[in-house]
C-alpha cells in the first residue's frame, strides 16, 4: 500500500464544525469523551452537555477512557474524539478495542497531520501513514474516512446502530479550537458522572 | 520462580476459597465488586490472571500498555463500574503522566496491584533500577501505597485499601512483594 496521502479525495473539514454536527445528532444522552487540547476545546465550544468528559492531560487516552465507559454502560452509545497526534501515542488501544468489540463505542479521529497546539509541527505519520488503514489493520473493520460533512453525518448515523465498534476519520484543517475548556477536573468528572446517571448532586 | 511456580500450576484452577495470595486477591476484588481487570501480564501474576479469566464475574483482558489500562478503569469508574489494574514494576514506571494528569486531579479511585520485580533476588539490573523509581513516584504525588509481604496481612490490607480508595476517591497501589508471591528468580 503506497497511496498518495497528499492527494486524497477526502474533503478538508473543520474540527469545530464537525464536532457541532455530531453534537446536534445526539438525542439519547450519548457520552462524549474529548481528547486533550483542541479536540476537547471544540467539544466544549460546541456547547457543554453533562455527558461530555474533557481531558486535561494523559494524551492518547480518549479511546481507552471511552472504552471503559462503554464497558460500564453497554446500553449507552459512547463517542470518543481524538486527534491524530494523540492517537499515535496509543495505537495499541485500537487492538484492545477490536478484541473486546464493544458495539456501543464510536471513535472519531480528527486528522490534521500536525501538533496544532504546540506550533503546528507535522506528526511523524503526516505524509506516510493512513489512520483508517492502521485501524483496519488493528482489527477494527468498521473504519472509514469521511469524504465530506454529509458523509460524516451518514457515518455517524450508521455507527449509532452498528453491531461492532466504529472508527470515523476526518481530515481537518489547521485551525485551533474555538473555545477553551474550563480546567476544573473534579467538576468535569463529577458532572460527567451525574450526566451518566451514576451519581446525584449533593 | 521456583516458589512462584509451585504456587501457580496446580493451584491455578483451585476454587475460590483457596488461601493462596492470588486466591485472596481474587476474592477481595469480588467482595468489593471490582469486576473489570485489565492487565499487562507478569510471570508472578500468572495464576491470578488465569483464575480471573476462568471466573465469569470478571471482565479481564490484556492491554498494550499500563496507562491504557488506567484509562479504561478510569472511564469505567465514571460509568459506574469498578476496576483494578494489574502490572509489574516496570509497568508502573510508565504511569507518572497518567497518575498526575488523570487519576489524581480528577479524583479517581484507581486501584493498582503491582507485582514487585527488582528486589530480593533480582537478576536483571534494569529491573532493579526501575524498581527504585516506583516509591519515589508514589510519594511525590502523596499516593497511598502498601508493600504486602505477608499472606496473613494480605486480605486486611487489600480489602481496607480498596474501600479507602473508593470512599476517599484517591488512587492506591498495592505492591505484591516477593516475600508474598515468591517473586521471579534467575533460573527460569
Amino acid at each position: 500500500m503506497n497511496k498518495d496521502l497528499d492527494n486524497r479525495n477526502t474533503k478538508m473539514m473543520n474540527r469545530f464544525d464537525v464536532t457541532s454536527r455530531l453534537i446536534a445528532k445526539l438525542e439519547h444522552e450519548e457520552a462524549v469523551i474529548g481528547g486533550i487540547g483542541n479536540t476537547n476545546f471544540d467539544l466544549w465550544a460546541a456547547g457543554h452537555r453533562p455527558q461530555n468528559f474533557y481531558m486535561l492531560g494523559s494524551m492518547g487516552l480518549a479511546f481507552p477512557i471511552a472504552l471503559g465507559v462503554a464497558l460500564a454502560q453497554p446500553d449507552r452509545r459512547v463517542f470518543a474524539l481524538e486527534g491524530d497526534g494523540s492517537l499515535l501515542m496509543q495505537l495499541g488501544a485500537l487492538s484492545t478495542i477490536a478484541m473486546l468489540k464493544p458495539k456501543n463505542l464510536i471513535m472519531i479521529v480528527m486528522d490534521n497531520g500536525i501538533y496544532q497546539i504546540t506550533g503546528a509541527q507535522p506528526t511523524p505519520a503526516a505524509h506516510v501513514a493512513d489512520i483508517v488503514a492502521i485501524a483496519a489493520g488493528s482489527g477494527l473493520a468498521n473504519s472509514a474516512w469521511a469524504a465530506d460533512e454529509e458523509d460524516f453525518e451518514r457515518l455517524v448515523d450508521e455507527a449509532m446502530s452498528a453491531s461492532e465498534p466504529s472508527l470515523i476519520a476526518v481530515r481537518i484543517d489547521d485551525k485551533p479550537g474555538v473555545g477553551t475548556t474550563r480546567r476544573d477536573p473534579v467538576q468535569i468528572r463529577e458532572r460527567f458522572m451525574h450526566g451518566l446517571g451514576v451519581r446525584e448532586p449533593l | 520462580m521456583a516458589i512462584a511456580e509451585q504456587q501457580t500450576s496446580p493451584e491455578a484452577t483451585q476454587s475460590s476459597s483457596d488461601k493462596s495470595w492470588h486466591g485472596i486477591v481474587l476474592q477481595t476484588l469480588k467482595r468489593n465488586e471490582i469486576s473489570l481487570v485489565p492487565y499487562v501480564p507478569d510471570r508472578v501474576l500468572t495464576p491470578l490472571i488465569k483464575n480471573l479469566h476462568a471466573d465469569p464475574f470478571f471482565t479481564t483482558f490484556a492491554t498494550a500498555r499500563e496507562e491504557e489500562a488506567v484509562g479504561i478503569v478510569s472511564g469505567a469508574w465514571m460509568g459506574g463500574r469498578r476496576g483494578a489494574v494489574l502490572m509489574q514494576t516496570s509497568g508502573f514506571a510508565t504511569l507518572a503522566n497518567v497518575l498526575a494528569s488523570l487519576a489524581v486531579p480528577y479524583q479517581i479511585p484507581l486501584i493498582m496491584f503491582v507485582s514487585e520485580r527488582g528486589t530480593l533476588g533480582e537478576f536483571n539490573y534494569g529491573q532493579s533500577l526501575v524498581c527504585r523509581t516506583m516509591r519515589p513516584v508514589l510519594d511525590s504525588l502523596a499516593l497511598e501505597h502498601h508493600t504486602i509481604t505477608r499472606l496473613d496481612e494480605l486480605e486486611f490490607i487489600a480489602d481496607r485499601s480498596i474501600k479507602q480508595a473508593v470512599t476517599t476517591q484517591a488512587p492506591v497501589a498495592l505492591i505484591l512483594n516477593p516475600l508474598l508471591t515468591g517473586g521471579k528468580v534467575f533460573d527460569k
